[in-house]
């Protein structure tokens, strides 16, 4: 079956008991034992339920994995996946993500002992220099947040291997409806779902998708130990955001693409940053390796210094001030005081995220009105 | 976001993406979330005495009690009546309370309905068995022939009803004649469009009174919840609303978000269920097993050129005849299938598939079938919005099983 079949079948099997079409929500905590000391497929909510089992079967299935898991939030996957680390390894990271994965990487998985370090993923002979004898994980995010930078998923995934290190890919920004990282080599894919995958703004969850068996269930051992696991009526909503997936990603890339090549010429707009852009550094790279648009992230730098980027940022009447991204309405923000605040100053800077740069997330609603609201705030 | 504006702005574009995303929604919502808040107070709090006084003097519209209305089933109503361009719209608990709600409200003893016959059963059934009690005549006139309709009307006519397109033959009504009909005899007209959808066609731009969706259908979206609506003018569904708040038939707060949520892809979906439906339908058309295809987008439909003109798209349902095959040998074709599932319903993002005779009118005479129009090898299939290949191949393998 193809995509948007699977990601309305997959996991969606029809109630055995009442025929529901669409399969019920089981909010128990807990389940009933067929006997002392035997286990029935259900024990506790924490270590499996029916719902959260449904959505995680349709996503290991679009992702091409042996298994998925869903978790409270993008934070709680990656924190996650990072507990496969132990004292002594080294975790590998690209530079180019999301200011909360920083801030996890260097305040709280550096203090318990594993050594990180930042290399640019984007250039791979930088990439290789950084890694150590004991380099256990590379984590990288393309398309990159927020300059939408673009990092070859294969070559790292050959990198990675070369070295003795699993390779684990963000996949927020381009989902599985465009690229497939397991496809490409990865080991791990990790999603906040909060972004396209639920797609309505209105729940919190995080994924892991393991290309193996054995790493499915050494991260499955790490959740049910851990227990940020997601809850019955957010793998519903989840669910129910899943079907419409290719449509809502390919609607939205397709007015990204034409909001990117506007700015593009507009002079109040010193540089575009979006993959689909020709003269974007991965742009070559992004028509291979993502199928069927590239993406609806995109900044922007205006010309004008940070209280001015934050007046453009503020004047917008459709596009809505928020931090977050992905869902079917359109959402603008400041990166510097914003997503990435989180970041060290010097950091920010370092790593090009500029005091002028806004970042758009590109929603559901009609090109036309989206431009006009663009347009007028520019004007702010 | 400010509906009017945007309405204004596009008078003829009700499929605008935009509207289905925003309209009817406050730009800055209860502790600014993005979204709305479910609300599931049965009743709502006043301050004071003076409060309550206001309130029912009408000079603090508000909230009372949850029959009466939710402030989540408020914004749906705005964004249903924004999309079918109407001043407003009224959620019921399902199609069937909506049309029920209307009829009751609408009609008295001695008063005469006309109906287009190829309509949804329970639509026919409520008419001729339980209106027929309180003294309400019904008329019945075949699908599309006007001039049987204008003949059936009498001074004490009140209300010309159909659907378009019909289920399960998806006959086209020409909306226009319809309405001038219903002017030219002071009588109102009711069209259930819940096989169109705004997107497809707006009949209150032809002139129709009121529109009537079984929102459980393609508004809704997901097969995951039962809602109905009627949307017309302020003036004319004011009794309709007082109406309800006595009935009860109203939404959940927790349905009515669903319903919110759903309508943000309204028009993604539908433009997905029309390709789907125009490429099964064209696949049916020249399969050498089909006999018939009832479809509005193929240039064989009987109303292909009133459909064409006044229809963006037909739509996800596509009704056909299996050739040479009885009852039995079609039910084989419905089991064989394995996207599509076997229920009643339509317009959800899972495909459904049935057979009329056994799904809806299994206890009919095979005469009354006939006056119906449902053939022993009917099919009705509503295409959801998985990829149109897979739909096809399954088909395809069904006929050869």
């Amino acid at each position: 079956m193809k995509f948007r079949t699977r990601a309305i079948h997959v996991g969606n099997q029809k109630d055995p008991e009442t025929g529901a079409v669409v399969p019920p929500v089981h909010f128990a905590s807990t389940f009933v034992q067929p006997g002392a000391g035997e286990w029935g497929n259900f024990d506790y909510s924490r270590s499996g339920n029916p719902t959260r089992q449904n959505v995680e079967q349709t996503l290991a299935s679009l992702e091409g994995g042996a298994g998925a898991l869903a978790f409270t939030s993008g934070m709680a996957a990656t924190h996650c996946a990072t507990m496969l680390l132990k004292e002594g390894d080294h975790l590998l990271a690209g530079t180019d993500i999301y200011g909360g994965t920083y801030r996890l990487l260097q305040h709280v998985i550096r203090s318990s002992g594993v050594d990180v370090s930042l290399a640019d993923s984007t250039q791979l002979e930088m990439l290789e220099q950084a890694f150590k004898p004991n380099t256990r994980l590379v984590w990288i995010e393309t398309p990159g947040n927020p300059l939408m930078s673009i990092t070859d998923i294969a070559a790292c995934a050959e990198l990675a291997h070369r070295h003795g290190a699993l390779l684990a890919v963000d996949n927020t920004f381009a989902t599985p409806a465009l690229t497939r990282p397991l496809e490409a080599g990865a080991d791990l894919v990790m999603h906040s779902a909060t972004k396209y995958l639920g797609g309505h703004s209105d729940l919190l969850a995080g994924v892991l998708v393991a290309g193996s068996q054995k790493l499915h269930e050494q991260l499955y051992f790490l959740q049910n130990a851990c227990g940020a696991v997601l809850s019955p009526l957010e793998s519903f909503l989840l669910s129910r955001g899943l079907k419409t997936l290719e449509l809502r990603v390919h609607e939205q890339c397709k007015t990204a693409q034409q909001l990117a090549q506007w700015l593009n010429r507009d002079a109040r707009v010193k540089r575009v940053l979006y993959p689909g852009l020709p003269e974007h550094p991965g742009h070559a790279l992004a028509k291979n390796q993502m199928q069927g648009g590239f993406g609806a992230m995109l900044t922007f730098e205006i010309a004008g210094d940070l209280a001015k980027t934050k007046q453009v940022a503020e004047a917008t009447q459709l596009f809505q001030l928020a931090v977050s991204l992905g869902a079917v309405e359109s959402l603008i923000e400041q990166p510097a005081t914003m997503s990435h605040a989180s970041y060290d100053p010097s950091d920010r800077a370092a790593h090009g995220i500029t005091d002028s740069l806004i970042r758009l997330s590109v929603g559901l609603e009609d090109l036309e009105d989206l431009r006009a609201d663009l347009d007028q705030a520019l004007n702010a | 976001m400010n509906r009017d504006s945007l309405i204004d702005a596009r008078p003829d574009d009700s499929a605008n993406s935009t509207l289905a995303v925003h309209a009817g929604e406050a730009r800055q919502k209860l502790a600014d979330s993005i979204t709305d808040p479910i609300v599931c107070a049965s009743t709502f709090t006043f301050d004071n005495t003076q409060s309550v006084i206001d309130y029912i003097e009408q000079k603090q519209p508000r909230e009372e009690y949850g029959r009466y209305g939710n402030p989540g089933e408020k914004i749906v109503e705005e964004k249903l009546a924004s999309l079918e361009g109407g001043e407003e719209a009224i959620l019921f608990a399902s199609g069937m309370a909506a049309i029920v709600g209307l009829f009751m409200s609408k009609l008295n003893a001695g008063d005469e309905v006309v109906f287009f016959d190829e309509c949804y059963h329970r639509s026919r059934e409520f008419c001729s068995k339980h209106l027929a009690r309180f003294g309400v005549v019904t008329r019945q006139v075949p699908a599309c022939d006007y001039d049987a309709m204008e003949a059936a009307i009498t001074p004490n006519t009140r209300l010309l009803v159909s659907e378009s397109p019909t289920n399960p033959h998806l006959s086209i009504v020409d909306l226009e004649r319809f309405a001038a009909i219903g002017k030219r005899h002071k009588v109102e007209t009711l069209i259930d469009a819940t096989l169109a959808t705004p997107y497809n066609v707006r009949p209150l731009t032809y002139g129709v009174d009121y529109v009537l969706h079984s929102v459980t259908k393609y508004l809704a979206g997901h097969n995951d919840l039962l809602a109905g609506v009627i949307v017309g003018s302020h003036e004319q569904l004011d009794s309709i609303r007082n109406l309800r708040g006595i009935m009860g038939a109203v939404n959940s707060a927790h349905n009515i978000y669903l319903l919110q949520r759903g309508l943000k892809t309204f028009a993604l979906r539908m433009e997905r269920h029309n390709q789907n439906g125009q490429a099964v339908a064209e696949f049916l058309a020249a399969h050498p097993r089909v006999e018939k295809v009832y479809y509005p987008g193929l240039p064989s439909h009987r109303d292909h050129t009133i459909a064409n003109n006044t229809m963006r798209g037909f739509g996800g349902l596509v009704t056909f005849l299996v050739k040479q095959a009885d009852w039995k040998e079609t039910a084989r074709i419905v089991d064989a299938v394995t996207v599509p599932r076997i229920a009643p319903s339509l317009g959800g993002v899972e495909s459904l598939i049935e057979q009329p005779l056994v799904m809806s009118y299994y206890e009919c005479t095979p005469q009354e079938r006939r006056q119906f129009g449902i053939p022993d090898n009917m099919i009705r299939l509503s295409c959801g919005i998985e990829n149109s290949d897979d739909l096809i191949q399954d088909l395809t393998q069904a006929f050869n099983a």
